[in-house]
């Protein structure tokens, strides 16, 4: 086992938890969250979603299979869900020094220091996680070596503008041509709209898509405060206007119920797990997701011509809407799962349905 | 919800065995609550009475009748249930409901089957059905060929190419099943299997790959979760109840774990299930390639284990879904505000280890594969694989320390140990890592991932740095809070650095304690609350850890509560009965008022079902564990007699810390005990046993002996192995005997006793207050003294001993309970021959018998016990044995079949697994009864007899001449054919297997033409003639009922002779009124 070195926790509240060090020896702030999936770290240090966040891993056990191989395919890394780690650091329970797997081409130590992000273990992830619980999500700063250094709260910036694409990128040659307004997309989410013979068309969040040919519209998931997306929100306004169908995912929900006149709130501490259960509304049927989401949409301010589409069960809050006469629809989870479980993956088969219907 | 469902008949597993232990226990208790909830009348039928399932609280009527299709038939015809369940009851429960559905007895008598249609079963049992139905889904399953011939078999063989696994259907956990790796083999293990089942499966070897499984759940809207996955510790190869288990699975990536999840799910659709079932994979460790091994469509040993490890109770879902609720209309019953449709997230790890018993049986092999042998589990709960794994080692009662400590392990041929595993595979790798073996070289031996071999490694190094300290001084306070991280004990830490000798461990590990309290290294409780912390729980599910800085927990501290010492794993000699008991007493605690805490480990109980007591711990019972807890919850005081000898033993030591425990006091527990100290006291008070010494050597035995002749009992200390407890009957077999227990020595002295034949062996199972004799239960073998009295025939209340004789062992008791001051439950064996009343053992705590002559009584032995443990005034109950108009009779249960080569026959050391009671209106038809329930038939027509010493041939005549009157064809081997036809009974001689010429008893045993083998051991010595066992074994291995105790088979003979199926009436308990 390698040297370890003392680190710590610091919450906005004043709480300390102090750990070993793995990965980058560095001292960083940021937003602290907890995710409760139990596989699945290189998908979620790579989800831009977790832009700005410190994340917590409730499973104890981290690092067994160490990291994936960097093979690409259609131009995005096979194995993980965008180039690079996002998440500002990562605090576990007990840190796996050694790994094991057929797939694996090094340590989460070693890919989290080149990257330049710092990791706790040696912590009470347990008690760290009902903190958050009880008080909500907390600003939280990692600190090595008793460096002195800011609180920063990532929710007051544009992270979206941050993890977005730069450039309009273009993937594969299918019939169905998909616009995706990238807020932060999962590598999964392309690959997915890829296996149903389309064009996708990855274009940044702030790009005029008023301008674009496409068939179907696909507003992406992404980090922070969806009201921070004017501009996404605005042209999304005008394309709703249209007939074209649009499914949105996660951030895409929230931007979509914005766009047409509904609210977002945040959540007390989110829903960042692999366990999540929805209710398709009006039916019997329900399936277990995959979820990564800080703010909420309100039920009660959905238009008129909105209904929700799928409603949590344990806690009621918006899953997805659905547009009563066009065919427009979104989903609060990831039905691309990665990771996660995929329960809901049909969602991405409906909706290039719909773009076939509408041609 | 279905509401024209008022009455359900659920089937139960019968008797515990090698692959159908205590789980179906606790998930049928569980189905019941599910259907009382509801409002639903439950009839169980299930002849296991030492189950909590057969009480008055769980189910409405229990019938203790054999889970047969007759039965059960009958029982549909008096009860005329709406529905019944089949899943609950394990392989017995689901292939009785097939038959009976093939029958058309559930459609005739207008039963619907609730949950997974039986349709729905079939095609997961019949290999070949199971394998189309997969295909159908573009599911995977391992290449194969279904056969119904050796023929057919070695042909398949040649097809897909050695080596391959031959699996057979419709078996238990795996039964007559294993692996070739040439035409010889797979002809023994194919010609084998053949006796148990029609068709068997060649398959493809995918020896060295993961074993992953999952339990998966589907409602009748066709939403489906898995509620957990687990990972074997071993590859493929070794049985799922062989292996070491961990959940979840820590090897997996995200996308291995989603794509055999995404299986799942698809899997349970198409085969519609409603409910519960469990998908086994095999899975590449150099790609995701997979293969389906198994799905079992009903509850399961790994369905009650996901059940512990994740919180979520699934029998109490399945049986909810069997009524037709939708998964997202039930709660999370351990938040209480949260959907039961969801999958749990843990944030602990578990790690089941299997508990094996394979030194109790003569001759059998010791190595672990394809077929199960384990007869029990334990599951801990830990923050690191570290610390689970030492926790888990400790758990399994054998003696350990955890993974590094133990004395004695050392192991010669360790390449071949490691690349055939045995019972002891997990501490030969212990040792290879002693021995400087790498990672590297292990797993290529093993095939085990290395993931798990680095984490056993850090044991081994953080062991090597302890060992540099000589002193509490000199250790870090650092690595003394690492090694607690990484599980080690109190003990561990004390040989490593305080190095003590054997007789100083205790004052060092207390060292240790007192040291690291003083530093405040502590563990902390957490709770299992199936959503990682994200919900708050009102959870009362808790663990140990060291993982941690904070308590899930607050501690009221006012001596309001109890701690119950639950009975460990399960094991022969210790088995559901210690849970019944451990569930009553815990019930009484909490009518009486107090908090009621539970410490137990065992994944197979209702024990340790969070809904049974106020708090559970699920950790060890260790003397470290329950200080640690009895230090947090200050209790009122700790019950240690109701879970057998675990908390039995730690009574002593615990009192020594000033421990409260409740009941008799420990000083008294150690008069019983110790045999000095108990014989000195028979002795003072007058009371007889057989004359017994402890010697430490050879001249002292031969001495010894002399002096009160053959034949004589041995029992060698444990730490001996190959000599097991033992009768010798001359100088002969002494020698061979004391040449086995070789180092007999004043550390490790041998005890010898005087051994008394044709004696009647009797049990009284009482409660005592202050001393005072306040309930008893007497009851008697059938079997003369010499068989354990875990594997004896027992009869409740006793029908053929002297007036005499009861009042004397009335009195005998009375004066123990007085002399012990014994208050609380206590156990007495004694010997009677003529008049002559012998004491040869007591223990002051529940017994084994507890749960039977309480339920035959009418009478909660355990309740009354709680309560005056409580220090609560009781009352005599007024029922005596002489008010009950019926007979109980309690018959035990043999696994020999799963345990190759074991030698059938019954001694002084107990092999049986498990154990039926059932009540008839006199003792024939409550044997007979209970026969049936453990397996025996009436025989159709032939019977051998091969009856053993002249004593046993007497015994046997008046049977053997109902036999032939009742129209039965008699085959014997020479010395009983003679003795028969002196006796003028006609037989036909059969020749002995090594016989070349004639008619040969093997020949007729494999040819099937017999259907009950008799046949009685020559002497009590282990040392059989190769004949008698292979008469023996082939019976077995051939699946023809078999006994071999003369008073026994005559006691059944006359019961089947004088009683037709028929005959039996079919009374459910209620009915038979004291």
């Amino acid at each position: 086992m390698k040297e370890s070195h003392s680190i710590k926790l610091i919450l906005e509240d004043g709480t300390e938890y102090i750990g070993k060090s793995f990965g980058a020896r560095e001292s960083i702030s940021g937003e602290v969250v907890f995710n409760t999936a139990m596989t699945g770290y290189p998908e979620s240090l790579t989800d831009p979603s977790y832009k700005g966040q410190i994340l917590v891993l409730t499973y104890p056990l981290v690092g067994n299979y160490g990291t994936p191989v960097w093979d690409k395919e259609n131009h995005m890394l096979k194995y993980y869900e965008s180039d690079k780690i996002h998440i500002s650091g990562l605090i576990v329970s007990d840190y796996s020094f050694q790994y094991s797997h057929w797939n694996a081409r090094g340590s989460l130590a070693d890919w989290l220091e080149k990257n330049s992000v710092p990791g706790i273990y040696g912590i009470d992830t347990r008690a760290l996680t009902k903190k958050l619980r009880e008080s909500g999500t907390m600003l939280g700063k990692i600190i090595y070596q008793e460096e002195n250094i800011e609180w920063y709260d990532p929710n007051k910036d544009n992270l979206v503008a941050m993890v977005s694409t730069a450039k309009r990128e273009v993937y594969g040659k299918g019939k169905n041509k998909i616009l995706l307004v990238d807020c932060g997309v999962k590598n999964n989410i392309v690959r997915y709209l890829l296996e149903k013979d389309t064009t996708v068309i990855r274009v940044p969040w702030d790009h005029d898509i008023s301008k674009e040919d496409y068939d179907g519209l696909f507003i992406s998931n992404g980090p922070g405060d969806p009201r921070m997306c004017d501009i996404t929100i605005k042209n999304l306004k005008s394309a709703l206007d249209g007939t074209k169908p649009v499914f949105g995912i996660c951030l895409g929900n929230q931007l979509l119920a914005l766009a047409s006149g509904a609210e977002t709130y945040k959540l007390k501490y989110g829903h960042r797990s692999h366990n999540q259960p929805v209710l398709k509304v009006g039916t019997k049927r329900a399936y277990i997701t995959s979820q990564n989401h800080g703010f909420a949409v309100d039920n009660e301010s959905l238009g008129k011509d909105w209904e929700p589409l799928f409603i949590n069960i344990n806690d009621g809050t918006n899953e997805g809407m659905k547009h009563k006469t066009k065919p427009v629809f979104s989903t609060q989870f990831h039905p691309e799962a990665s990771g996660g479980p995929t329960d809901t993956a049909f969602l991405f088969d409906e909706f290039v349905e719909m773009i076939e219907e509408q041609k | 919800m279905d509401k024209t469902i008022k009455k359900v008949l659920v089937l139960g597993s019968g008797a515990l065995k090698i692959g159908e232990a205590g789980e179906f226990d606790y998930s049928g208790s569980q189905a019941m609550k599910a259907l009382r909830e509801e409002g639903i009348q439950t009839v169980l039928i299930n002849p296991n009475i030492a189950t909590v399932q057969t009480s008055e609280k769980i189910a409405d009527k229990i019938y203790f009748l054999p889970v047969t299709p007759y039965f059960v038939e009958r029982v549909i015809v008096k009860e005329k249930p709406d529905g019944v369940l089949l899943s609950f009851g394990g392989q017995t429960a689901l292939n009785c409901g097939t038959e009976l559905y093939r029958n058309g007895i559930f459609e005739k008598y207008n039963v619907r089957v609730l949950g997974t249609p039986v349709r729905a079963i079939m095609d997961t049992e019949d290999r070949e059905l199971f394998v189309d139905k997969l295909n159908e889904i573009d599911v995977k399953t391992p290449r194969s060929i279904a056969v119904t011939s050796v023929k057919d078999a070695l042909k398949a063989a040649e097809k897909l190419a050695y080596p391959i696994i031959i699996r057979a259907a419709y078996t238990l956990g795996g039964q007559g099943s294993g692996f070739c790796s040439n035409p010889e083999e797979l002809d023994a293990l194919a010609n084998k299997a053949f006796t148990y089942t029609t068709q068997i499966l060649v398959e493809e070897s995918l020896k060295g790959w993961k074993e992953v499984e999952y339990e998966v759940v589907r409602d009748v809207h066709d939403n489906c979760i898995t509620v957990c996955n687990m990972e074997n510790f071993d590859p493929l190869g070794i049985h799922t109840g062989e292996s070491i288990v961990v959940a979840p699975s820590q090897t997996l990536t995200n996308s291995e774990y989603h794509k055999l999840r995404e299986l799942s799910l698809r899997i349970i659709r198409h085969i519609g299930v409603v409910g519960e079932c469990n998908v086994q994979y095999a899975l590449d460790p150099e790609s995701e390639d997979y293969r389906v091994i198994e799905v079992n469509a009903r509850l399961s040993r790994s369905s009650a284990l996901a059940s512990k490890a994740t919180g979520y109770p699934l029998a109490f879902v399945a049986a909810k879904l069997a009524l037709g609720y939708g998964l997202y209309e039930l709660k999370n019953s351990v938040t209480q505000t949260t959907t039961a449709c969801f999958e749990p997230a843990l944030d602990y790890i578990v790690c089941k280890i299997p508990r094996w018993d394979l030194n109790k049986f003569q001759g059998v092999s010791h190595s672990i594969g394809s077929s199960m042998k384990s007869v029990g589990e334990v599951m801990s709960i830990g923050r690191s694989f570290e610390e689970a794994i030492q926790k888990g080692l400790r758990m399994i009662g054998q003696g350990m320390h955890g993974f590094v400590g133990n004395r004695d392990l050392s192991f010669d041929n360790l390449d071949k140990e490691l690349s055939e595993p045995t019972d002891m595979r997990i501490f030969v790798i212990a040792d290879a890592m002693e021995k400087g073996y790498s990672v590297d070289k292990i797993h290529d031996l093993t095939k085990i991932d290395k993931w798990f071999l680095y984490k056993l490694m850090n044991i081994v190094s953080l062991k090597d740095e302890l060992k540099q300290f000589n002193s509490l001084k000199e250790l870090p306070a650092e690595k003394l809070r690492e090694a607690k991280i990484f599980g080690y004990t109190d003990f561990q830490l004390a040989r490593y650095v305080l190095k003590p000798g054997v007789l100083e461990m205790e004052k060092g590990l207390l060292e240790i304690r007192k040291h690291r309290k003083k530093l405040g290294i502590v563990p902390v409780v957490k709770q299992i609350d199936t959503l990682a912390a994200e919900y708050p729980a009102q959870t009362n599910y808790l663990y140990l850890t060291y993982s941690g800085t904070d308590h899930d927990i607050q501690f009221t501290n006012n001596n309001k509560s109890v701690i119950v010492l639950g009975s460990g794993a399960y094991r022969i000699g210790s088995s559901v009965e210690f849970d019944w008991c451990t569930v009553n007493a815990l019930d009484t605690v909490k009518a009486e008022g107090y908090n009621s805490i539970m410490i137990n480990y065992n994944p197979e109980t209702v024990s340790t079902d969070y809904d049974i007591c106020d708090r559970l711990y699920f950790d060890e019972l260790s003397f470290e564990r329950v200080l640690d807890i009895y230090d947090l919850e200050q209790p009122e005081g700790l019950i240690v007699s109701v879970g057998g000898q675990i908390p039995n033993n730690l009574a002593l030591r615990l009192h020594g810390q000033d421990v409260t425990i409740l009941g008799t006091s420990p000083e008294s527990i150690d008069n019983a005990e110790n045999r000095h100290k108990f014989s000195m006291m028979l002795d003072k008070i007058g009371v007889d046993q057989p004359g017994w010494k402890e010697l430490s050597s050879i001249q002292d035995i031969h001495d010894f002996v002399e002096r009160i002749g053959f034949p004589v009992l041995i029992r060698p200390s444990y730490v001996l192995s190959g000599a097991a407890m033992n009768v010798v009957s001359n100088a002969k077999e002494l020698d061979q005997f004391l040449e086995l227990a070789a180092n007999v020595s004043k550390q490790y002295p041998v005890v010898v006793s005087e051994f008394i034949e044709q004696a009647k062996e009797i049990e009284i199972d009482a409660v005592a207050m202050e001393g005072e004799m306040i309930a008893y239960a007497i009851s008697e073998h059938v079997e003369f003294a010499g068989v354990h009295s875990g594997d004896a025939t027992i009869v409740f209340p006793p029908q053929k001993i002297y007036f005499e004789t009861v009042k004397r062992i009335k009195k005998i008791s009375r004066q123990v309970a007085r002399e012990l001051k014994i208050s609380g439950p206590f156990n007495m064996q004694l010997l009677a021959k003529d008049n002559d009343i012998k004491v040869i053992e007591c223990n002051l705590r529940a017994s084994r018998s507890m749960p039977f002559v309480s339920k035959v009584l009418k009478t909660n032995l355990i309740e009354l016990a709680t309560k005056i443990m409580l220090g609560k005034d009781v009352e005599k109950p007024g029922k005596s044995i002489f008010d009950l108009d019926y007979v109980g009779v309690k018959a035990p249960q043999f696994s020999f079949s799963r345990l190759q080569k074991a030698d059938p026959v019954l001694g002084v050391d107990m092999s049986s697994t498990g154990e039926v009671g059932c009540i008839g209106e006199d003792f024939y038809e409550a044997i007979l009864k209970s026969m049936l329930s453990v397996g025996y038939n009436i025989p159709a027509k032939n019977i051998l007899l091969s009856t053993g010493p002249a004593r046993s041939k007497v015994e046997l005549i008046n049977s053997a001449r109902a036999l032939v009157e009742k129209g039965y064809n008699l085959f014997a081997t020479r010395g009983t054919h003679d003795f028969l036809r002196l006796n003028n009974i006609d037989s036909t001689t059969l020749t002995w297997p090594d016989e070349k010429t004639g008619p040969n008893t093997l020949e007729y045993i494999k040819e099937k033409k017999i259907d009950l083998v008799i046949n009685i051991p020559k002497d009590l010595s282990q040392e059989e003639l190769d004949n008698d066992y292979m008469i023996r074994r082939a019976a077995i291995d051939y699946n023809i009922p078999l006994i071999t105790n003369a008073r026994l088979a005559s006691a059944f003979i006359l019961a089947f002779c004088k009683l037709d199926l028929d005959d039996i009436e079919i009374k459910c308990w209620g009915e038979y009124k004291v």
